[in-house]
């Protein structure tokens, strides 16, 4: 998220001076973002150029991850199937560029929520897809399990990002002392925690799961369960559609809906007659929501299907039983203690 | 009266010749240098030893996932390159239609080499081929939609191909426009004269990066919604613009090194301003800058890999790409990543280098070289 800030002030800068005709641009258009995706026969998104779990290419160059699967549900409840989506890799600067200009129709691209590119950069945001944040890794040897107890650590970190001013607040804040090597890149700054140099490595908390991997030895390393920070990650759509803003939204809240009502990929044939009414609703046996946004009365049911609940999706790209074995912490169900919450589909 | 019968003559001492010979000379010739030697051997070895063991006794050869590249001691992780290989070339382009690539590659060699070679002939005739049909059959090739060729999205290059379509459009369109922007500068006419200055200014003066992020970022804020220009085009152009800039300011250094008395040579056989500078002005001045050109182009390779920032991958960016790859993840694996990448680039630039070198010693008309 770092990287992004520095990114994006530029972006904002470049963004504000244009607003105007952006604005003159978006009134042009023709018809309704759907009615484009529709016509153009398959989904535009946004993604990262590569982050372990959320948009990263395999072996064949296929993009697998968090983010990618978002927007193969979103295909999957639009065309009744997730192939019809293509991926544009976006640079940090060029993302919000990128959606203004109707170049993607949406960017799941790990972009912090934030008031400022809620309200000033003509983006929408509609949903947390990951709630990420700063976080802290250490040798398991050390015998620390919470940030509590870092007192008098020395954190090696990337220089000049919010990283830095996060740790500082924190430990200023509980009255810790702490010192902080600054690295200019990530890289070196894993090297040196590697090496012996610090106590603790700090950034943001997905990345931390993902740097550890670099490490000789990851397994003697853990990842302190408390965030320090709040990088909520969504996907985000351009200002003014608010139907499409919807259909994004409530794709979203359809797997974490599906996950709360033990609706997976698997046993979602059984679950078609299933008589419980939020079942019912959700897999559009019941009510009109899928002709309510405009897209087919299966919608909730192909993306479950196809691509699986929130749960599925979150095990699969950066769960436990994956390389990068992140646990569900805040991301699991509100109803384990997480912040996963989806408004009733009724 | 006896003849005089020489004696055969005796063979130079033993430690003056061959081997020995040349060590003593060159090598031990005083305590000074013996020092030196012993000094820059020990360092030789010791990197040889760094770099041997690194890549090839401590490296993994086999493996189809990170576990294979997690030793306790651990060199080159080359099981990711080679379960990469394919990206790293064809970056996302279809499995099934990589054969089109190939061929591709496989036509530019058999147009390039004899190209390349003065003492083939047809020149004319294979310089049609190099860039009148090969241009042609490349894009239709590469992009398809015709002839009953699936469609590929540029969007689904990468690797190797995206570095030199970039890098050959580039070369090749920025040293005839380099050369009218040279001619242009030196002018007569003064609007002719002031636009190529202009132009040549502008675009020396801003970096590549800004270039390439204005044709990506800004160009679609002005378009009207729907336009969308291919973004690997608006690279290429912006790299051929680019390239050609730096190019004249090289061909306008030869220009500029011309003696006077060839132009009135020239004009005293009453020859064009074409014809003078066809066949008298340019032949000569293009030979003299023969290093700065294959400089600019081999400079001009490497800043092919600034298309990461608009979103194109080529091979660096590329590999860098599946670094992110969890399952490829490893202490060894970015760095093993980097060494091949910086090898690929290597390699082009070093064969660039060395013809030009062959180019020079070729054109070379001073009788004492």
């Amino acid at each position: 998220m770092q990287i992004k800030r520095k990114a994006f002030i530029g972006v904002v800068s470049l963004v504000l001076g244009l607003t105007p005709m952006v604005a003159s641009v978006s009134a042009q258009a023709a018809g309704s973002t759907l009615d484009v995706v529709t016509q153009r026969g398959h989904l535009q998104c946004g993604v990262s150029q590569g982050l372990p779990g959320f948009s990263n290419p395999d072996d064949k160059g296929n993009w697998t991850g968090i983010d990618v699967d978002f927007c193969k549900a979103v295909a999957a409840a639009i065309f009744g199937d997730a192939k019809k989506v293509k991926f544009t890799p976006l640079s940090a600067k060029e993302r919000f560029t990128a959606i203004q200009s109707g170049e993607v129709d949406i960017i799941a691209r790990n972009t912090t929520w934030s008031m400022h590119r809620d309200t000033a950069l003509g983006v929408d945001f509609r949903a947390v897809n990951y709630y990420d944040g700063q976080g802290f890794m250490v040798r398991a040897d050390l015998g620390v399990t919470s940030t509590a107890e870092l007192d008098g650590a020395t954190l090696c970190t990337n220089q000049g990002t919010t990283t830095e001013l996060n740790a500082a607040d924190y430990f200023r804040a509980n009255n810790m002392q702490y010192e902080i090597v600054a690295f200019e890149k990530a890289d070196e700054a894993v090297a040196a925690y590697n090496s012996g140099r610090c106590d603790a490595y700090t950034t943001d908390h997905s990345a931390l799961y993902a740097q550890r991997l670099k490490l000789t030895d990851p397994q003697g390393h853990i990842v302190l369960p408390e965030i320090i920070s709040k990088e909520p990650l969504g996907p985000a759509v351009r200002q003014g559609d608010n139907n499409w803003g919807d259909i994004v939204a409530w794709v979203h809240y359809a797997t974490v809906a599906a996950e709360e009502l033990g609706v997976t990929s698997k046993n979602i044939a059984a679950m078609g007659n299933s008589s419980n009414p939020s079942v019912k609703r959700l897999l559009g046996k019941d009510g009109t929501f899928g002709r309510n946004l405009g897209i087919p009365a299966d919608w909730a049911m192909q993306a479950i299907k196809q691509v699986g609940n929130y749960g599925e999706i979150f095990e699969r790209n950066v769960g436990i039983n994956t390389p990068l074995g992140i646990e569900r912490g805040y991301n699991a169900l509100w109803t384990d203690g997480g912040l996963q919450y989806a408004p009733p589909i009724r | 009266m006896s003849s005089f019968t020489p004696t055969t003559p005796r063979p130079a001492p033993a430690n003056t010749v061959g081997f020995v010979g040349w060590a003593r000379d060159n090598l031990f010739a005083t305590k000074f240098d013996t020092a030196l030697t012993v000094l820059a051997v020990t360092i030789i070895l010791y990197v040889m030893k760094a770099v041997f063991g690194w890549a090839i006794i401590d490296a993994s050869f086999s493996g189809t996932e990170r576990t294979a590249c997690l030793k306790e001691v651990q060199g080159a992780c080359w099981p990711f390159i080679e379960a990469k290989f394919g990206q790293f070339i064809y970056g996302r382009y279809p499995d099934a239609e990589r054969w089109r690539v190939d061929l591709v590659f496989a036509a530019g060699l058999i147009g390039l080499v004899p190209m390349l070679m003065p003492s083939v002939g047809h020149k004319r005739a294979n310089m049609i081929f190099l860039l009148g049909f090969y241009p042609v059959f490349a894009f239709i090739m590469l992009t398809g939609g015709v002839l009953g060729l699936a469609a590929v999205d540029t969007t689904d290059w990468g690797g190797l191909l995206v570095t030199l379509v970039v890098a050959v459009t580039g070369i090749v369109a920025s040293l005839p426009l380099g050369i009218l922007l040279a001619l242009g500068r030196r002018s007569d006419l003064p609007i002719v004269r002031a636009l190529c200055i202009g132009f040549i200014e502008i675009f020396r003066g801003v970096p590549l990066i800004t270039v390439l992020f204005m044709a990506s970022v800004m160009l679609p804020l002005f378009l009207p919604d729907g336009v969308n220009f291919d973004k690997l085009v608006r690279c290429l152009i912006g790299v051929a613009l680019f390239s050609s800039a730096y190019m004249a300011e090289v061909v306008r250094g030869g220009l500029q090194a011309m003696p006077k008395g060839q132009y009135e040579a020239a004009a005293a056989l009453g020859l064009s301003y074409w014809k003078t500078t066809r066949l008298i002005i340019l032949p000569q001045a293009l030979k003299l800058v023969i290093p700065g050109i294959v400089n600019t182009f081999i400079g001009l390779f490497k800043d092919t890999t600034l298309v990461l920032i608009v979103g194109l991958f080529d091979l660096l960016g590329i590999v860098q790409l599946h670094f992110t790859d969890a399952s490829w993840a490893t202490p060894e694996t970015h760095i093993t990543g980097y060494v091949f990448a910086g090898a690929v680039f290597w390699l082009f630039c070093f064969a660039m280098s060395r013809y030009s070198i062959f180019m020079e010693n070729h054109l070379s008309t001073d009788r004492n070289a």
